[in-house]
C-alpha cells in the first residue's frame, strides 16, 4: 500500500499519460476539445517542460529560447522540402540541429551568470532574429516565411516512389496524415516521452546537481563538482526540447516564420513557466494550458458576449461591468495576461503549484489530518513539500540573497 | 570625408538616444539595485505624453469651410486657432517642445508612484524576479497605451521651423551637399544637455552626493542617519523623467507606437551591460560608441564584406565585450558580479 505513492515513476507516468491521452474527452465540457488548441497545448507543453529544466532547476533565466524553437521549425520544414514528408526525419533533424545551436550559444553564454546570462541569450536571440529577416533570406525566406512548394525535390520520397498528388503535400507518419486529432496524438505521445525524460532528470543525481547550481555554486565547487558541464548539458537538453516543439509546429502546419524567434516569444515561455510554477514538474504544463486556454477564450470575447455574461445583473450594473471588463478581453487579452503575471510574481512566486501546495496544507490543517504525533516528526506535510513534484521555489533563494546583500 | 561626417552625426544621434535611455536604466540599477525591464515602457510613455499634448492642443470644432462655395463644406478647426488666431497656430506647431514641460511632472509622478507601489517591495528579491515583474509591468503599460491610442504609429511632427535640414557642410566650410535634419541635431544637443545636467546634479549637489554615497555603500549611508529609501524614490523618479524626456523628444523622429518601448529596451540593456552595470559614465560612453559603430557598420563598404553586419553588430560587440571584459567597459568592482 505504502509503496504506491507519487514517488513511483511508473504510477506518475500512468496517471499523466491517461490524463493527456484522454484530454479530448475531459476538455470537451470546457469547449477546448478541438485539435488546433490541443496541439498547441502539447507543443507549448514540450517547450515549457524544456525551459523548466534550465530555469526551474538551475535558475539560469534564458531570454532567448524562442531561437531554438525557430531553428527547429526551419530545419523541419527544410527536411520536408528536401527529403521526405514523413515527420520522423523532420522532428529528429529539427531537434538535433537545435541542440547543435544550443551547444554553441550555451558554450558562450554560460561563461557568465545572473543577469549577464539573460542579456547574452537575449543578444544571441536578437542576432538570429535579425539575420533571419535579412541575410539568411535564402534559407528562411524572410518575411514571407518558409513554405512548401510543388517544385521541392523530396529525394527520399522520390526514391521510394511515393505517389505525387496534385496540390501541396501534407505531413504524414507512414501514410497517416498529421493534422487534426492524429496530429494531436502524435504531439501528445512526444509530450509524454518528454515528460518522462524530465521526470527522470528531476529525480536523478544529475537533477540534484542542477539544483545545487541554483542554490549555491561555490559550495558545489567545494564539494568537487564543476558546474559548467552540468549547466551546458541542461542548456542543450532544454534547447533540444525547444527544437522538438518547433519542429512539431512545422509538422502541424508546415510553415516557418521568423516572428517565432522574436524575443517576446521567448518571454511567453518564461510567462508560462513562472505562472504554472517553475522548478516543479507539472507547473509549466499548468501554465501552458492556462495561458493558451484563456487566450483562446478571452481573445474571442467582445462587448456583446460580455453583456450576455453579465445578464444576471441589473441593467445599470451590467453596463458598468461591460465597460470595465471589455478592456481586458479581445484585443486587450495581453493586458489581462500581463496583470495576472505581475500578481503571480508579486504574491505567489512559486506560481500555481505553490498555490496548490498552500491550499493543500491549509485544508489538511483545517481537517485535522495532521495529527500531533506526526507533526513532531514533521512527516507528511513537510515530506510532501520537498517532493519534487510540488517543490516550491522559495527556499533556494536564501543563500544567494545573503551573498548579494553583502 | 562627407560620408564619414554624415555617419558620425548619425551615430552620435542614435548614440544620444541610447545613452539617454541607458542613463536612466543605470541610475535605477546603480542606486536601487533594480533591473528594470519596464524602462522601455517609460520611454514609450514619454513619447505618448508628447502625443497627448498634441491631441489636447488640437481639440477641434467643426466649422464651415469658407473656401468652398458651391456646397456646404465643413472642416475641423482647433479651438486654439479660433480663439487666438495665428498665436494659436504657432502654439500647436510647437506641441513637442511644449510637451517637455508636461513630461517632467507627469513622469516624476509615474516614477515615484511605481517605486512606492511596486519596485520598493522587490529590493530584497532576486534579480530574476525583478526582471519578471518589470517585464509584466511593461506588458501592462504598453497594452494600456494601445487601449487608448490604438496600434498605429501616431505622427507628431516637429515645429515647422526645424522640420527641414541644416546645411551642416557650408557651416563648417565643407561641401554644400552635406545636410542633416535639424531635429536630429536638436536631439543630439538636448541629449548632451540632459546628460550633463544629470551628471552635474549628482556631482555638485548635496542630494547627488548622498545618492553617490548610497551607490557605493548603502548600508553605511543608512547608518549615518540618512533616509536612503526616500532619496532612492526620487532617483527612480529622476530615471523615469530622463526616459520620458528622451521619448518625448524622439517622437518627431519615430512616430510613437505602443511597442516602441520593447524595441528600445533590448538595445538599451545591451548598452548598459557593455558600459558596465551601475556605471553612469560607462552607460553614456557605451551608448555613443555603440551608436557610432552601428551607423558605420551600415555603410555599404562594410556591408559588402560582411552582409547583414549592420543588423547584428551591436549584439556582436556586446557578446565580445561581455566575454573579454566581464564587468563591461567601466563596470565597478563588486557590482553585480557572478
Amino acid at each position: 500500500m505504502k509503496k504506491l505513492t507519487l514517488k513511483n515513476n511508473w504510477l506518475v507516468m500512468l496517471i499523466f499519460s491517461t490524463v493527456v491521452l484522454t484530454a479530448p474527452i475531459w476538455l470537451s465540457p470546457l469547449g477546448a476539445n478541438y485539435p488546433d488548441l490541443l496541439q498547441k497545448f502539447a507543443i507549448f507543453g514540450i517547450f515549457a517542460i524544456g525551459f523548466n529544466i534550465l530555469f526551474g532547476l538551475t535558475g539560469y533565466l534564458s531570454f532567448g529560447h524562442a531561437t531554438f524553437l525557430g531553428i527547429g521549425s526551419y530545419s523541419a520544414v527544410w527536411c520536408f522540402k528536401l527529403f521526405s514528408m514523413n515527420v520522423l526525419p523532420g522532428i529528429i533533424i529539427g531537434t538535433l540541429i537545435a541542440g547543435l545551436f544550443a551547444l554553441i550559444i550555451g558554450y558562450v553564454s554560460l561563461r557568465r551568470s545572473g543577469i549577464y546570462f539573460s542579456i547574452l541569450t537575449l543578444a544571441f536571440a536578437q542576432m538570429f532574429y535579425s539575420l533571419a529577416y535579412s541575410v539568411l533570406t535564402p534559407i528562411t525566406n524572410g518575411e514571407t516565411g518558409l513554405q512548401l512548394s510543388n517544385e521541392d525535390p523530396r529525394y527520399i520520397d522520390a526514391l521510394f516512389g511515393v505517389a505525387v498528388e496534385p496540390g501541396l503535400p501534407s505531413t504524414n507518419l507512414f501514410g497517416q496524415i498529421m493534422s487534426g486529432y492524429p496530429g494531436f496524438y502524435f504531439c501528445a505521445i512526444l509530450l509524454i516521452i518528454g515528460f518522462y525524460i524530465s521526470l527522470k532528470i528531476f529525480r536523478s543525481p544529475f537533477g540534484l546537481k542542477l539544483r545545487a547550481i541554483k542554490s549555491n555554486q561555490t559550495r558545489m565547487r567545494y564539494t568537487g563538482f564543476n558546474p559548467r558541464p552540468y549547466l551546458l548539458t541542461a542548456f542543450i537538453i532544454s534547447g533540444m526540447y525547444a527544437g522538438l516543439a518547433g519542429s512539431l509546429m512545422a509538422v502541424t502546419d508546415p510553415l516557418a516564420g521568423a516572428e517565432r524567434m522574436q524575443w517576446t516569444a521567448s518571454g511567453e515561455v518564461v510567462l508560462m513557466t513562472i505562472l504554472g510554477g517553475s522548478g516543479t514538474l507539472l507547473g509549466p504544463l499548468f501554465g501552458v494550458v492556462m495561458i493558451k486556454y484563456f487566450e483562446n477564450i478571452f481573445s474571442a470575447m467582445n462587448p456583446s458576449t460580455l453583456s450576455e455574461f453579465f445578464n444576471f445583473l441589473p441593467e445599470f450594473l451590467q453596463q458598468v461591468m461591460v465597460s470595465i471588463t471589455q478592456h481586458f478581453v479581445g484585443q486587450g487579452w495581453h493586458l489581462t495576461l500581463g496583470a495576472l503575471f505581475m500578481l503571480v510574481v508579486i504574491f505567489l512566486p512559486g506560481g500555481v503549484m505553490e498555490g496548490v501546495t498552500l491550499v493543500n496544507k491549509y485544508i489538511r490543517l483545517k481537517l485535522g489530518l495532521v495529527n500531533t504525533a506526526s507533526k513532531t516528526k514533521q512527516d507528511p506535510v513537510r515530506k510532501n513539500l520537498v517532493d519534487p513534484i510540488a517543490q516550491p521555489l522559495t527556499e533556494q533563494t536564501n543563500d544567494s540573497q545573503k551573498e548579494e546583500v553583502k | 570625408m562627407d560620408v564619414f561626417l554624415i555617419q558620425l552625426l548619425n551615430g552620435l544621434d542614435k548614440g544620444g538616444a541610447y545613452a539617454l535611455i541607458a542613463l536612466g536604466l543605470t541610475l535605477a540599477f546603480g542606486t536601487l539595485g533594480i533591473v528594470n525591464f519596464a524602462h522601455g515602457a517609460l520611454f514609450m510613455l514619454g513619447a505618448f505624453c508628447a502625443v497627448t499634448v498634441q491631441e489636447i492642443l488640437t481639440i477641434s470644432k467643426k466649422v464651415k469651410d469658407e473656401s468652398i462655395t458651391f456646397f456646404d463644406a465643413y472642416k475641423e478647426q482647433p479651438y486654439l486657432e479660433i480663439w487666438w488666431g495665428d498665436t494659436g497656430t504657432a502654439i500647436i506647431d510647437y506641441a513637442v517642445p511644449i510637451s517637455i514641460i508636461f513630461v517632467i511632472p507627469v513622469m516624476l509622478l509615474i516614477g515615484i508612484g511605481l517605486e512606492r507601489g511596486l519596485i520598493k517591495h522587490f529590493y530584497k528579491r532576486t534579480h530574476a524576479e525583478q526582471i519578471l515583474v518589470t517585464f509584466g509591468l511593461a506588458i501592462v503599460l504598453q497594452e494600456i497605451i494601445r487601449a487608448f491610442f490604438g496600434a498605429n504609429p501616431m505622427p507628431t511632427p516637429a515645429p515647422d521651423i526645424v522640420s527641414g535640414t541644416a546645411a551642416v557642410g557650408s557651416l563648417l566650410g565643407l561641401s554644400e551637399t552635406l545636410v542633416y535634419p535639424w531635429w536630429r541635431l536638436i536631439y543630439l544637443g538636448f541629449a548632451s544637455i540632459v546628460i550633463f545636467g544629470v551628471f552635474a546634479f549628482l556631482k555638485f549637489t548635496t542630494f547627488g552626493m548622498v545618492v553617490r554615497a548610497g551607490m557605493a555603500d548603502r548600508e553605511t549611508v543608512g547608518l549615518l542617519g540618512i533616509d536612503v529609501e526616500r532619496k532612492f524614490t526620487i532617483v527612480f523618479g529622476l530615471a523615469a523623467v530622463v526616459a520620458g524626456m528622451a521619448g518625448a523628444m524622439y517622437a518627431p523622429i519615430l512616430p510613437p507606437d505602443y511597442h516602441m518601448g520593447m524595441d528600445f529596451l533590448v538595445l538599451s540593456f545591451v548598452v548598459v551591460v557593455v558600459g558596465g552595470m551601475g556605471s553612469l559614465g560607462g552607460a553614456v560612453t557605451a551608448g555613443f560608441v555603440l551608436g557610432i559603430i552601428q551607423s558605420f557598420a551600415s555603410m555599404t563598404e562594410f556591408k559588402a564584406i560582411f552582409p547583414g553586419i549592420d543588423q547584428i553588430v551591436i549584439y556582436l560587440v556586446a557578446v565580445i565585450v561581455l566575454l573579454v571584459r566581464p564587468r563591461g567597459l567601466m563596470g565597478r568592482e563588486g557590482v553585480m558580479e557572478d
